[in-house]
């Protein structure tokens, strides 16, 4: 308004006005006083804007960026599993016909019958008695029981279906039948055929099939087709290195052979493309500043972290704001043992280490394994609590001086009500003051929290700090290798606390009426 | 003037014990500590009593198993006569490993404190006799961002570009990998060779502060009716600045640089941790993480007294440099 008039005055020229007419000059508030002097100060107004580019980068950055805080990225890597095994068998294995019917101690006792030619054995006072089909195969009954209660031999019956086992009792047949080496044979009422390279067929489908390799999937959910199981044991025979294999949906891989003389069998590796978490990737179009080592977008990591360690510096410095010019004000304006008491305690909160103090806090609550999020409320209430002393003093400082000032004087003998003096006559005066601290002090509580977290002791996992990006420098590899790691977040840091240390210092310049300019 | 010292000396106990109280109180309430750990692994052992009872023996053993307050008591009594008890992480009296590790930072922090006094104060008074020029804007920015630069940042910094790129320095650590084979200059020198980047740290860090602070009061001086009265008498700049107003501006100087020097033993917790230079940060460091109580208590005690010395100097020898300071 008052530039308005001033500027209107000598333009319209009616009016002379006098050598000590108030309009002449041209009269500012405090407040637009303070204004000019801080827009004046390059290096403040420079600390201004990049404080608002980062508060930009942080909050409306988290806003633009198409990714999430904890977006986990993937990349897709050669890897060689194992895949399958083979191994020949060249030992008797025992099919039974139930879990218990032929016992360990059984078989132990038809090897040594096998050895001495006898044909009846008997074990833990059962007597069995084994027959000889031939080709290696024994087929075994108890006594005084009609069906076999196992059989030994090289061979192995497996499922060409892959779905379930083939019965014992057909097992049994179809092991008799490639013994003797028939082509077919009934089973309660159905005819099969063998054919020779060892299938079994019913009614022209194949049901099953013997070989002597065992031939078993080294992963869970892998089906090993009778295909692929033939051409395998075809290539292992050969001693190839090399095995290629097309399935039925004409797909054809190729995994190598390695044989493995600790227990004597072939392993199957396959080359499969995997999918692993994109960490440490360098900067590209997607993420400008690359990933980190969870496979997270870096960029948009430092904008969430920019968001933590802005709100965590506000709140702390709220807290400790609160605390400072409530217990500052009531010892100064109280005086007495009232302000003999707070400063008592002031100097003991004085002495108290607050880094080590905050750092063995840290360490316990890693050992209660706190949660991120309350730990992150944990950290700005401790904070705020050891850092208001130093406020507490700085307004109990101010409340003196002032005090004793005539518009205090002036103010009491008009009669105002104490409240009304202490905080619009008393408060205002030392707000400037205030501020100044304020913003000094919230450049130092984000390097604290920064400090805190890169020492693993602040702000955790899942939630992004920038001091908690450059953690990762802590080994040395990223130190030496991954720049885009952590040079960006220090630099954010940095900038963020050299703006709020400069608009703090160019705020007191302001502030302070006796500056020259 | 000694009733004065006196005064404050009482003061100052009383308000260690208060501090020592509180410090007890908060490494008792801790929920878990080294104890724990140590009864936990003794219980794993086969045919081992449960961690309960190896708790309690622990407890028994180390005086934790009484109250806090008789407990504080009880430290306290000890700690007058100088016995700390035995650090639990290091296995040896926690008085014999401050021994070990305190001069390695306190010789670190001389080094770091006079570096800073040789480089600091002539910029400080060069920017404040230059108010508003592009040299009072470049030092008081360099200043800010000294103090706003984050240690760690900075030291990493160092370490990429000193240790990794260059390949001058060794990553950490204060003794070389053929330490043992050197001649006794050769260890001084290995030593003092891995001690430099640790100090350009430190000074580059702390000595932002010290800038201003010789601006700052610089400028207070300068601004004074002595000043304006020695220019008047025509005498010249540099007497004038030199001879009036820097005489004056070390009476602030003084007394800031004395009350700092209780300091030196305080060590530099982070850039040592970052160096791995055992100094007593590096040490502490590693106790307060472990929870090994003895040795926090007594690193956490030992700084209080460290700030109450430093304020008690800053007093008495703020009465002692300047004359118009009468203390009754």
């Amino acid at each position: 308004m008052n530039k308005n008039v001033e500027n209107k005055q000598p333009l319209t020229g009616t009016e002379e006005l006098s050598l000590n007419d108030d309009r002449r000059v041209r009269t500012l508030s405090p407040g637009a006083l303070v204004v000019r002097r801080f827009l004046r100060n390059r290096v403040a107004v420079t600390g201004l804007v990049i404080l608002i580019l980062m508060a930009l980068f942080s909050f409306a950055g988290g806003l633009i960026t198409p990714y999430k805080e904890d977006q986990l990225f993937y990349s897709t890597t050669e890897q060689r599993k194992q895949y399958a095994a083979v191994k020949e068998n060249t030992e008797y294995r025992y099919v039974t016909a139930s879990k218990d019917s032929f016992p360990s101690v059984a078989q132990a006792k038809f090897v040594l019958a096998r050895k001495t030619g006898k044909e009846i054995f008997e074990a833990k006072k059962v007597t069995y008695t084994c027959v000889d089909e031939g080709n290696d195969v024994y087929i075994i009954y108890k006594e005084g029981e009609e069906s076999p209660v196992a059989f030994a031999t090289y061979d192995i019956v497996s499922s060409s279906t892959g779905e379930e086992e083939v019965p014992f009792l057909l097992q049994c047949e179809i092991i008799r039948a490639s013994a003797e080496g028939k082509d077919g044979f009934v089973y309660e009422g159905d005819t099969y055929e063998v054919t020779e390279d060892g299938a079994v067929l019913s009614e022209g489908t194949e049901i099953a099939y013997v070989s002597r390799y065992v031939v078993q999937p080294i992963m869970g959910d892998v089906f090993l087709s009778r295909g692929f199981k033939d051409a395998l044991i075809e290539s292992v025979q050969a001693d190839d290195a090399e095995f290629s294999y097309t399935d039925e949906d004409g797909t054809e891989a190729v995994y190598d052979i390695t044989y493995d003389p600790a227990n004597q069998s072939y392993k199957v590796l396959q080359t499969v493309e995997t999918r692993v978490f994109d960490t440490y990737h360098s900067p590209t179009k997607e993420h400008w500043l690359g990933t980190d080592k969870n496979g997270m977008d870096m960029l948009t990591r430092l904008m969430y972290g920019g968001r933590v360690s802005l709100y965590i510096g506000f709140i702390v410095v709220i807290i400790e704001t609160l605390l400072g010019v409530l217990l500052g004000g009531l010892s100064g304006y109280c005086g007495g043992w009232v302000d003999n008491l707070i400063m008592r305690i002031v100097d003991i909160f004085y002495c108290i280490p607050s880094m080590p103090i905050i750092i063995i806090l840290g360490a316990a609550m890693d050992a209660m394994r706190v949660d991120p999020q309350v730990r992150m409320i944990y950290l700005m209430l401790i904070l705020g609590f050891l850092g208001w002393p130093s406020i507490a003093r700085l307004v109990r400082g101010q409340i003196l001086t002032l005090r004793e000032q005539e518009f205090m004087t002036a103010a009491e003998a008009c009669g105002i009500r104490a409240s009304r003096r202490i905080f619009r006559h008393l408060i205002p005066n030392v707000i400037p003051q205030l501020i100044v601290s304020m913003t000094m002090s919230l450049g130092s509580t984000i390097l604290t929290e920064a400090t805190l977290s890169f020492l693993g002791l602040g702000v955790k996992f899942p939630f992004a700090s920038w001091g908690n990006i450059i953690n990762d420098v802590n080994d040395t590899y990223v130190l030496t290798n991954y720049w885009f790691i952590w040079i960006p977040a220090g630099f954010c840091l940095l900038a963020t606390v050299l703006a709020f240390n400069l608009v703090g210092d160019g705020l007191r310049d302001a502030f302070d009426p006796k500056m020259k300019r | 003037m000694k009733k004065f010292i006196l005064k404050r000396l009482l003061i100052s106990a009383v308000i260690l014990v208060f501090v020592a109280f509180l410090i007890y109180v908060l490494m008792r309430c801790l929920p878990t500590s080294y104890l724990e750990q140590v009864a936990r692994q003794k219980s794993m052992t086969p045919g081992s009593k449960s961690f309960d009872e190896w708790m309690a023996q622990l407890s028994a053993t180390y005086g934790m198993d009484k109250g806090i307050i008789p407990g504080f008591l009880s430290w306290c009594g000890r700690a007058i006569r100088g016995d700390f008890g035995d650090s639990w992480k290091w296995t040896v009296p926690v008085v014999e490993k401050f021994k070990d590790c305190i001069w390695i930072s306190f010789i670190m922090g001389a080094i770091s404190l006079l570096l800073e006094i040789v480089i600091a104060i002539p910029l400080g008074i060069i920017a404040a006799t230059k108010q508003y020029s592009r040299t009072d804007y470049a030092i008081t920015v360099i200043a800010l961002a000294c103090f706003s630069l984050p240690t760690f940042f900075f030291a990493s910094l160092m370490k990429l570009v000193f240790s990794v790129k260059l390949g001058w320095f060794d990553l950490g650590g204060l003794i070389g990998r053929n330490y043992e084979q050197l001649s006794a200059a050769g260890k001084f020198a290995d030593k003092a060779h891995h001690l430099v980047l640790p100090i350009i740290t430190l000074v580059v860090i702390n000595i932002g502060y010290l800038m201003r602070y010789t601006r700052t009061n610089m400028l207070e001086v300068l601004n004074a009716d002595y000043i304006r009265t020695a220019r008047a008498k025509g005498l010249s700049e540099r007497r004038v600045i030199y001879h009036h107003a820097f005489r004056n501006t070390l009476i602030p100087l003084v007394t800031m640089l004395g009350s700092s020097l209780p300091g030196l033993f305080a060590g530099a917790l982070i850039t040592e941790t970052l160096y791995s230079i055992p100094g007593i940060g590096f040490v502490s460091y590693q106790s307060m993480v472990a929870g090994d109580i003895p040795f926090s208590m007594f690193y956490l005690v030992f700084l209080a007294i460290l700030t109450l010395l430093g304020n008690l100097l800053s007093d008495i020898l703020y009465a002692v440099v300047d004359p118009r300071v009468r203390i009754e």
